[in-house]
């Protein structure tokens, strides 16, 4: 083995490779980029409310309790499917109303209970969350979470 | 110690053993919190302390890197390098950013992208010390002696700064978003940063072993080849239910599957090399601890990526304890440990030293792989526990998390272990002056 395989062959076998492993792997991206825009996500309109809602989102850094799309912390629950959870997908009005509901109760205060922390929302950014919220619960996962759980 | 410049190692060194500690603090409480949920959830919520625990971990590794760097590259390409001034501009560089990310989180400002949390003047200092290191050691190379080890450690380093881009690329589309967020994050972790690992164990072996550098060199670029081949097309197991098409579920597992050979081969070239090597290297603790992260990086990456990395099987386990399992081991066995082996390898020649405190830092060694395993099994089963329940029976999730209590007070203990033996090992190696036990005399085999 050692004569087939030298020290130059190795080396021009690594570059050779990587580089048409990334030649691969930038064309699927593309596809995945146009698939995203036209395919997956396109059940709603992106509109200033949702962008503004996902401002709202990383702002509370969100992502460092719960999961979104099964992504983040293991802390608290899946949010990606959670307006499917409540039964408001198609209800904007619902959706707002239950989401400011439940911040406007946190934190609970109860003992041995995982606390969510008070987050100060206006009105305009509470619905913009909840509308970035079922922006991303329609959007395409593969049927993914198994369940309503998340 | 062969040349001056080496000296900065030290420093960048010193750092990352202060982040260490606080990262594991942060863990250790965030751990606490999963027992005591009321701990400090008005004055420190949990997902401010889960950012400083993750973030700590990556800016101490990189810190280390970078200090192995500018380590072992005067050495590899036998001079001093370009300059060691700037060397220290880029980690006070560095120290400033990390200082105030930390203090922005504790007052609330941060992003809200997971790992890239850090305020944008933050993400612009990093952009900068690392364009300083790039240029820093390419000049000290491209003046040097070439190596295979500077080559793949420096095309490592370069690309995980390239990639550093996208940290700055958010689109409002969250699965853009997403998927974009993976090219800093897997192709970090999965990819350049394995090169960077490859060659810092390479360059670990060749003084410890005794081995022909053309053997090293050889291996090296196959161990990377598989890395790379495996490793690009892989970070399709990160798009199967984000949005993305559904081929990449196919791509994703077949290739995440090959994942596991690098890990494998690194593992099986260290331990090849000690046998080989007729060296007999008086650190013993640096030879444990490299062949200790390459072990543990073969499990806790290979092995425990493996298990869930099927799309078949990752449909039910994906964003559960599963994945906690699975990072926590695989970030300490490849990052942490090889980091560490590097840290004990240098430190007694930059203190100028004999190697010292060999028994307390192979103890610490003992000790945080212990702890990080035993974390590994028990949230694994707490993984299990949760995928069956949730996300087959359906139960909702904090119904579920209640259930699991018990794993999370031996995931606590675990903790302790590690903290514990992180602790120890920063004692050993900045504290203890002198060996503890003094060596045996030498006999001749079989005597």
């Amino acid at each position: 083995m050692s004569e087939i395989l030298t020290k130059s062959r190795a080396r021009n076998v690594f570059y050779g490779g990587s580089l048409f492993f990334v030649v691969v792997f930038v064309a699927m991206t593309v596809h995945s980029h146009r698939y995203i825009v036209e395919t997956s996500t396109a059940g709603m309109p992106l509109t200033d409310e949702v962008r503004l809602g996902k401002h709202v989102w990383e702002r509370a850094s969100c992502i460092n309790c719960h999961t979104l799309h099964g992504e983040g912390a293991y802390f608290a629950p899946e949010v990606g499917n959670v307006m499917t959870r409540w039964g408001v997908l198609d209800d904007p009005e619902g959706a707002y109303e239950i989401l400011n509901g439940w911040m406007q109760a946190q934190p609970s205060g109860v003992e041995g209970r995982r606390q969510m922390p008070f987050f100060d929302l206006t009105e305009e950014e509470t619905r913009a969350l909840a509308e970035f919220l079922r922006w991303a619960d329609q959007t395409d996962t593969q049927n993914w979470p198994p369940n309503d759980a998340g | 110690m062969k040349y001056q410049s080496q000296k900065v190692a030290y420093a960048y060194f010193l750092v990352a053993m202060a982040l260490f500690a606080i990262q594991v603090l942060g863990g250790l409480l965030a751990g606490w919190i999963y027992i005591s949920p009321n701990t400090l959830s008005e004055l420190l919520p949990f997902n401010v302390i889960r950012m400083l625990h993750t973030n700590a971990l990556i800016v101490w590794l990189l810190l280390g890197f970078f200090g192995a760097a500018y380590y072992l590259v005067p050495e590899e390409s036998e001079r001093e390098l370009f300059s060691a001034k700037l060397a220290y501009i880029q980690l006070a560089i560095l120290v400033v950013g990390t200082l105030g990310a930390v203090v922005s989180y504790l007052v609330g400002i941060h992003g809200g992208r997971e790992f890239l949390e850090q305020p944008l003047w933050v993400k612009f200092g990093i952009l900068v010390a690392a364009v300083i290191f790039l240029v820093n050691i390419s000049l000290t190379v491209l003046a040097g002696r070439k190596t295979a080890i500077t080559n793949i450690l420096l095309m490592g380093l370069w690309l995980l700064c390239l990639l550093w881009v996208f940290a700055f690329i958010n689109p409002d589309n969250l699965s853009l978003d997403k998927m974009y967020w993976w090219f800093v994050v897997h192709l970090w972790v999965e990819a350049t940063w394995e090169l960077v690992m490859a060659a810092i164990l390479g360059y670990l072996m060749l003084k410890m072993t005794g081995v022909d550098r053309e053997v090293v060199e050889k291996w090296l670029y196959v161990i990377v080849a598989t890395a790379l081949f495996s490793g690009i097309l892989g970070t399709g197991h990160h798009f199967f239910w984000i949005g993305t098409p559904g081929y990449w579920q196919w791509i994703g597992s077949i290739f995440s599957v090959f994942e596991v050979v690098p890990f494998f081969a690194m593992m099986s070239f260290a331990f090849v090399m000690v046998w080989k090597g007729r060296k007999n290297h008086p650190n013993k603790a640096a030879l444990l601890w490299s062949l200790g992260a390459s072990t543990v990086a073969f499990f806790g990456a290979g092995v425990w990526g493996f298990l869930h990395t099927l799309h078949g099987v990752n449909f039910y386990t994906h964003g559960t304890q599963i994945t906690a399992a699975h990072g926590h081991l695989a970030f300490y066995g490849a990052y942490v440990a090889l980091n560490l082996a590097m840290f004990t390898y240098a430190m007694p020649q930059l203190r100028g030293r004999a190697p010292y405190n060999q028994v307390l830092n192979m103890a610490s060694f003992w000790l945080m792989t212990g702890g990080m395993c035993f974390m590994t099994f028990v949230l694994t089963f707490a993984g299990t526990i949760q995928t069956h329940m949730q996300r087959i029976v359906g139960d909702y999730y904090m119904d579920v998390q209640d259930q699991l209590g018990l794993f999370y007070m031996m995931r606590f203990g675990a903790g302790v272990a590690v903290v514990l033996g992180a602790l120890l090992f920063i004692y050993s190696q900045l504290v203890v002056r002198r060996e503890l036990i003094a060596p045996g005399p030498v006999t001749a085999p079989g005597e």
